[in-house]
């Protein structure tokens, strides 16, 4: 405590004088300088991109438009459970889950998101209903080009939002991989499609 | 051979219409190309690109921009003055062409197949002709601020009047040594005189004090008080919009080419080429003339953009201090030595004994500048013990105490 006191007594002996520097017009060359770094900076290199032409790839972890991710046989991810939906704090997202059947699954599991909606208008891309979800279902991309010309547009439904299917999905409804449940789903057992799981 | 003013004299009528039609192209042509030129040099200068997208390396834009605001709506709001709320903007956008009439923009020409030379008409007081011009068009400012019936606006325009009265007198002042140099008013004398040296060198005190206030004469950064975005708004013309706000915009840059216009004819030597390059003044049948008179403005209108790019606004109080107390009474010192030293020679002293005098002006002003930093630096000690007096009103002491409070549970968590 007693460092904190001020060394200098209020009316004590110990004057010190304080100097005041005058202000006064910056030297001649200090003004120069200043024009030599605008004068300089017109033969730098412009960091200016040309956006539509060319288009500067994002940061690796860039949070973009969501995507709905899919096992490697194709069923969904997705099991419904609005985590994401609760996590939002922008209220963006609308989830409506359904139960699965064994005639018509979409996903491993009981149930799965029947009507899967993201607000872009809403969405502030934090990334919360990422962390929230139990099953990895969604993720973000490095899609930033989401402007429209409409409200209803900037609302992305499910199909919008899931991942295209890759070469060895199916497109679901369909059953399990021969032989294996849910869990075998969650623990990464199957790793593609069947040719008995495509329904007629 | 006719020496230019017989030239332009001789011109039939028709001559001085097709003259007076070109000097207008020219002006708008060159406001055009100047705020595109001005955009991308100051996005050169913060590492933009500027405008590129309109024709080719966007020279088009302020075409662009032109039509643009053209097809705006043109309001007038309801607390104006309608009358002069129209004015303004013609006035201001007049004014600045006719400053033009004057400029010698090339040697002796062969136009339309009549020796000429390139400028429209030759007054004996030109360029007291031209200071006149330019500060009629104040009033196109103080009345746009004043009629707009807003606050701002009026704030702006009354900024704009004292700030341009006051830099007329600088540079009003400034001109007086060519004047006195050039023995004549008349801009074709002007460049004539200085066909040995250019102004600019001989009386480098005056080009400077010009080349400053002809940045304020014009509303240009640093001193763009008048319409000083952060703090007016817009200035003046908060209140207009369309055509209107155009023809100010419009106003602004022919201003500018025109204050560069008459620094080329007083301080650079004019349509004349640079010393050791005075052949290349009968290439293209003297029109080359016209591409150095050309190649100078463009170089004075590279300053305004560099000053505009490098420099911050001035403070209103800042800005009129330094009109007033630094080159007004410099310019006027300056003119004295140049009176004096005009009257020796032309009274025929030598040479040495005029760098003598001029070697004594020089000891003596040192040894004045001297004395008044030793006594400025002996005020400034005064301040400092002036700081140690109680103050008749409460004041932190110097230095800052630190605040020994202290909260009770920090207390406690200490011991």
């Amino acid at each position: 405590m007693s460092e904190l006191e001020p060394k200098r007594a209020i009316d004590g002996a110990a004057e010190e004088s304080i100097h005041i520097p005058i202000a006064g017009p910056a030297s001649l060359f200090t003004q120069l300088k200043g024009f030599w770094v605008t004068f300089a900076a017109q033969f730098k290199k412009v960091t200016t991109v040309q956006y539509p032409e060319v288009k500067e790839p994002t940061a690796p972890r860039f949070h973009g438009r969501h995507q709905l991710n899919r096992h490697p046989d194709g069923l969904e991810k997705c099991i419904g459970c609005e985590l994401c939906a609760w996590a939002c704090p922008a209220d963006a997202i609308y989830v409506e889950g359904a139960d699965n059947s064994d005639e018509q699954r979409y996903s491993p599991g009981e149930r799965y998101g029947k009507v899967y909606q993201i607000n872009y208008l809403r969405c502030i891309f934090c990334g919360l209903c990422i962390e929230a979800c139990p099953t990895r279902a969604l993720t973000m991309t490095n899609e930033y080009e989401l402007a429209d010309d409409s409200r209803k547009k900037l609302i992305f439904e499910k199909e919008d939002l899931l991942a295209p299917l890759r070469s060895g999905m199916l497109q679901p409804p369909h059953p399990y991989y021969p032989g294996t449940d849910d869990q075998d789903y969650y623990h990464g057992r199957v790793t593609e499609a069947h040719p008995s799981q495509e329904q007629k | 051979m006719n020496s230019a003013r017989d030239l332009i004299l001789d011109d039939p009528g028709w001559l001085i219409a097709v003259k007076g039609l070109l000097v207008f192209v020219f002006c708008v042509l060159c406001t055009l190309m100047a705020i595109w030129f001005e955009r991308r040099i100051v996005a050169r200068m913060q590492l933009r690109l500027g405008p590129n997208r309109v024709g080719k390396f966007g020279l088009l834009q302020s075409l662009a921009d032109g039509v643009k605001l053209a097809l705006k709506e043109d309001l007038i709001p309801a607390a104006a003055d309608k009358l002069v709320f129209i004015i303004a903007p013609i006035i201001s956008a007049t004014t600045c062409f006719m400053a033009f009439a004057v400029i010698p923009m090339s040697g002796p020409v062969k136009m339309f197949g009549q020796e000429t030379a390139f400028q429209l008409t030759d007054i004996p007081v030109g360029v007291l002709y031209i200071l006149s011009v330019a500060s009629v068009g104040v009033y196109g400012i103080v009345l746009a601020g004043w009629s707009s019936g807003s606050t701002y606006p009026l704030l702006g325009g009354l900024r704009s009047s004292a700030q341009v009265i006051s830099y007329e007198i600088a540079m009003g002042l400034s001109l007086v040594a060519v004047f006195l140099y050039a023995g004549s008013m008349s801009t074709i004398d002007i460049v004539d005189a200085q066909d040995q040296f250019w102004y600019a060198i001989v009386l480098f005190p005056s080009f400077i004090i010009y080349a400053i206030s002809m940045v304020g004469e014009t509303n240009r950064a640093p001193f763009d008080l008048a319409e000083a975005e952060g703090e007016l708004v817009g200035g003046f013309h908060t209140e207009y919009s369309s055509l209107k706000f155009a023809l100010f915009f419009l106003a602004e840059y022919v201003n500018i080419v025109g204050v560069s216009a008459l620094a080329t004819t007083l301080f650079l030597g004019g349509y004349h080429a640079p010393p050791g390059l005075g052949f290349t003044e009968s290439w293209l049948g003297g029109w080359f003339t016209f591409i150095w008179f050309f190649i100078k403005v463009v170089l004075f209108f590279f300053v305004f953009v560099w000053l505009r790019g490098t420099l911050p606004r001035l403070r209103y109080d800042q800005f009129m201090q330094f009109g007033w107390k630094v080159l007004i009474p410099a310019n006027v010192a300056w003119i004295m030595v140049v009176a004096v030293l005009r009257y020796f020679t032309l009274n025929g002293a030598s040479r040495t004994s005029i760098l003598i005098f001029g070697g004594a002006i020089l000891v003596i002003f040192l040894m004045g500048s001297s004395l008044y930093e030793r006594s400025k630096a002996k005020k400034g000690e005064v301040t400092a013990s002036a700081v140690d007096a109680p103050a008749p009103y409460p004041v932190p002491e110097l230095p800052m105490k630190i605040s020994t409070f202290t909260v009770p549970r920090a207390e406690r968590e200490r011991e």
